[in-house]
Order: structure tokens, then C-alpha cells, then sequence
């Protein structure tokens, strides 16, 4: 492998004077064997998918539970009166995060990245910043390079999954992921990438997953709007020169450790933090039957 | 390092909404019946722990289902694949076990057809990836990420022997191995994985090869 974890990725990229996203295409050329161009065509069926499912999102979808669907509209239509307080770009990058999310929760189409649950945040970033930087089709295929680059280093070194490490490991990965490559697609160091990885990342440790009643919908929809807005944020604090005090690598470390410590109840169980909520337990026992809703925290 | 390539984290494309319970379910179905080389006609579906507990909200039993009737995990019929297996003659019944498992998200698939019946147990380990643990009774591992042969044989000496040089002849290489038995002296079986596709002739010349009971392959 050319690189284990953030640093040797960022030490290639510097000496070898490429982005990210060529060391991560290099990369799999040596892993996998398979040609560049094969490569590259298949990160392009990915993105093709991620610009379908934002778009049927966008048009509206609704779950078989009824707990999510809609709010991509509604946040489109909030922006179209051209009042809002965070701004279009962001709002735009949050509304394509949730239209993802829904669509997932309504059983469609998506490109999980790198979870199902999480798959919102990476093509809200693109598709939200893709009117303010005009990136070729090229670039955009490259911005899935450099997210999966930062990704596989969390994969490997920590997790990406709920149930291993909480909603850090997933929503969180995928905002660091999302706010690296944002970074590099704006013109941004390697370096840069990795500062705007550790901070988003580092803002999001000890998220737990909680899901009602173990659905991939509340919270996970929200969550990666959240997300996705973060990763915005700190895509610009590290173009602006904010560097992160703890090293990237040193925030996967710290991600890991505390997946590893948190209880089961709070790890994709559906059975502590807001599915053991009142609501959540009656939202429960209204899709599931009274069974589902007996589930005990701690 | 368990993510070798960009598309583990980057992918895989799917039905939502859960890589674990409705990727990972789709892909048990769908090694099932590759497994048994057929269409059932019918399907038990037993179903442990968080399966148990969550497989309706995340479109598990579907997926599985779809599996069955040969969808991949991106393929759009998932969703109306209990109407679709009406259709195509398959019969199923989904059982929730109380019961513990090894895995929180574990399935056991009994199918069958008129001539013979199938049994195996499928894990969904994340992110997708799907695990089978057991075929008939016999405990082994495969991934189903590779082209794999399943062989069934008689428990002789020579018999493994007979097969990788069979498999060498055809310039095939062997990434995983496993050989699992229930009894000495009786049935066992092989399952081998491969680095490259499976060719036709070679399935037929691992057939005609002594104490070979029954092959079948799956491709990735």
C-alpha cells in the first residue's frame, strides 16, 4: 500500500507533487490490478448515482415508515425566498445531503459513502459546491478519490460502521471525508485536507448511534445535514490557514478509542439515546407493534 | 488492512436504506442461490437478532427475497420483490427466532425445489459485505467477493489433491481455501476461492474427477 494512514498519504502527495486523489488512484491501480481507465469509469457510475439520488431527492420521496421525506423540498423552497441566515451554498450543500438521505430511507438508489446511513454528506458537499467552483467532470471524480482516500484511512484504522464505533465512525467519517476533498477541489494543500479532516472529525467524537426504532432515519437524516454543513466549515477555516492542533491521524486514534469504549445500547442497537427516548419509543411501537418499544437503556 | 480498495468506501451502489441489513442481505439471498445453482420454489428464512428484531423498517426480508430471485444489491426490483417471487413461483415464510447467534445480523436460508433442498447461514458484517458461515451443516467461510467453488466430496485421501491439480491445469490460483467435514471417512466439503473466473470446462472436468460427489461455482 502507498500509504497506512493520513500523514504518509499527505508525505506522497507532497514529494511526489500530486493530489490526493492520484495517490489514491495509483493506489488502487496497485491493489486491484485493474486499469486506470477502468478505475476511473467505475468512480464515475458512482458519481452518475450520487447526481440521481440527489435529484429524486430533490423531487420529493417519503419512507415505507413515514418518519423522513420532504425536507430537501422544503429547505429548496426556503432558499427560493432568498432570505435565509446560513446562506444558498450552504443551504444548498444541506438540502442535497438530506435529499440523499431520504432517498435512502425510501429504498432508492445510493452509492454508500462509505456507509448507507452516512451516504449523504460526500455528494451533498459536491453537487452543493458544484455552481460556485464549476469543477469538470473530471474533478468531481476526483473530489470521490480524495474523500476515499481519507476514508480508507479511517476504515483501517479505526471504523466506519455504527455498530462498531457510533455515528463518529460513519456520519463522522464521511464529514472529514467530504471537508478533505472539498479542500482539494478549492485549491487547497494536501496538508490543507488533512487540517480540514481533523477538524470536522474532531467535532464529531463521541457522536453516538441511536436510531429509532433501528431504522436508518431519525436521526441519520439530520445528521448528515449537519454533517455536510461542518464539513463546509471546515473546508474554510483550513483554506483560510486554521490549522488543527491534535494531527489527523492522532483525531482517527482518538475516534477509535472511544467507538471502542462506548456501550452497545449506543452502537446501531435502536435501544439507548433517542430511540430510548418517549417518542422514539413510541414511534417504535407504532411502526413495529408493542414489542419493539420494550427495549430498556443501559 | 480489512479495505484494500477505494470502491469498499467509496460504494458499493445499493437499495437502501441499510448497508448491513439490506445490501448485506441481498447479498446472502443472492449466494444462496447461486449456491444451489437454481430458482426454489420455496424459502424458509429464519432470521437472529438485530435481523430479528428490525427487518421489516429496513427492507431486510425484501432484500433477501430479491436476493433469491438473483437481483444484485443496486437492482431496483428489490423493493417489489415479494410480488415479483409470486410471479416467479417462489413461496417463502420469514421466522423470527429468539435465539442467540454468533453475529447480531444473522440469517439461516432453507430452499428447495421439487428434486433437493439447501440449507445455509449468511452473516451481514457491514458496510455491504456478506458473509456465509455454514453451508449444509458444514462450517466454513466465503466471502462471495471472489469467484468461488464449492465441492462436495467424498472424505478420501487424494481427492484435494485431485482438484488443485485440476485447477492448475487450467492456470486458475487459489486466493482462500477451506476443506470442513461432518464425520471422518464420509462426506466433506471444499470451498476455494480464486483469483481469476471460473471457465466452464473446468467445472466439467472437476465433475468427472473420482470421489467428487457435486461442484458448483458462483462468480463475484
Amino acid at each position: 500500500m502507498l500509504f497506512k494512514n493520513v500523514s504518509e498519504l499527505i508525505q506522497y502527495a507532497e514529494e511526489n507533487e500530486v493530489p490526493i486523489a492520484e495517490v489514491m488512484i495509483r493506489q488502487e491501480v496497485e491493489e486491484t490490478g485493474k486499469p486506470r481507465e477502468e478505475i476511473f469509469a467505475e468512480m464515475g457510475r458512482n458519481l452518475d448515482i450520487m447526481e440521481k439520488a440527489v435529484e429524486d431527492g430533490l423531487n420529493g420521496v417519503r419512507s415505507t415508515s413515514g418518519l423522513t421525506g420532504g425536507d430537501a423540498v422544503l429547505l429548496q423552497q426556503y432558499m427560493e425566498k432568498g432570505n435565509s441566515l446560513a446562506g444558498d451554498l450552504l443551504l444548498d450543500v444541506v438540502s442535497k445531503a438530506v435529499a440523499t438521505n431520504e432517498v435512502n430511507a425510501a429504498m432508492g438508489t445510493i452509492c454508500a459513502t462509505p456507509t448507507a446511513g452516512s451516504a449523504g454528506c460526500v455528494p451533498g458537499v459536491l453537487f452543493g459546491l458544484k455552481p460556485r467552483l464549476n469543477p469538470t467532470r473530471k474533478q468531481m471524480i476526483n473530489f470521490l478519490f480524495t474523500a476515499g482516500a481519507f476514508g480508507q484511512v479511517i476504515a483501517n484504522n479505526a471504523m466506519i460502521s455504527g455498530a462498531a464505533g457510533g455515528c463518529q465512525a460513519e456520519v463522522g467519517s464521511a464529514a472529514g471525508m467530504a471537508s478533505a476533498a472539498a479542500v482539494e477541489m478549492a485549491g487547497g494543500t494536501p496538508q490543507q485536507s488533512a487540517e480540514a479532516m481533523a477538524m470536522t472529525l474532531k467535532n464529531m467524537l463521541g457522536l453516538v448511534c441511536d436510531p429509532v426504532a433501528g431504522l436508518v432515519e431519525v436521526p441519520c437524516v439530520k445528521r448528515n445535514a449537519m454533517g455536510s454543513s461542518q464539513a463546509i466549515v471546515s473546508a474554510d477555516m483550513a483554506l483560510a490557514g486554521v490549522t488543527s492542533r491534535i494531527p489527523c491521524d492522532e483525531v482517527i486514534g482518538a475516534m477509535f478509542r472511544i467507538g471502542q469504549s462506548m456501550p452497545s445500547t449506543l452502537r446501531e442497537t435502536g435501544e439507548g439515546g433517542l430511540a430510548a427516548t418517549p417518542t422514539g419509543r413510541a414511534l417504535a411501537a407504532k411502526i413495529f407493534g408493542p414489542a419493539a418499544a420494550t427495549t430498556k437503556e443501559g | 488492512m480489512k479495505f484494500r480498495s477505494v470502491f469498499d468506501v467509496i460504494g458499493p451502489v445499493m437499495i437502501g436504506p441499510s448497508s448491513s441489513h439490506t445490501a448485506g442481505a441481498a447479498r446472502i439471498g443472492k449466494m444462496a442461490r447461486q449456491l444451489f445453482g437454481r430458482k426454489p420454489t420455496w424459502a424458509k428464512i429464519h432470521l437472529y437478532g438485530s435481523f430479528a428484531k428490525t427487518y421489516q423498517g429496513h427492507g431486510t426480508d425484501v432484500a433477501i427475497v430479491g436476493g433469491l430471485l438473483d437481483f444484485d444489491t443496486y437492482d431496483e426490483r428489490i423493493k417489489n420483490a415479494f410480488a415479483l417471487a409470486e410471479e416467479a413461483g417462489l413461496s417463502f415464510e420469514f421466522i423470527e427466532e429468539d435465539g442467540a447467534s454468533d453475529h447480531p445480523n444473522t440469517a439461516r436460508l432453507r430452499i428447495g425445489d421439487d428434486e433437493s433442498d439447501f440449507e445455509l447461514v449468511g452473516i451481514s458484517i457491514g458496510g455491504g459485505k456478506a458473509e456465509i458461515t455454514e453451508i449444509n451443516g458444514f462450517e466454513l467461510r466465503l466471502t462471495g467477493e471472489s469467484p468461488a467453488i464449492l465441492v462436495l466430496h467424498n472424505d478420501r485421501h487424494g481427492a484435494i489433491a485431485s482438484v488443485t491439480s485440476i485447477l492448475a491445469d487450467h492456470h486458475i490460483n487459489i486466493g482462500h481455501m477451506e476443506v470442513s467435514r461432518r464425520d471422518k471417512g464420509k462426506d466433506a466439503m471444499m470451498i476455494i476461492e480464486t483469483d481469476q473466473r471460473i471457465p466452464e470446462d473446468l467445472m466439467e472436468d472437476l465433475e468427472n474427477c473420482q470421489h467428487i460427489v457435486s461442484v458448483v461455482s458462483i462468480s463475484e
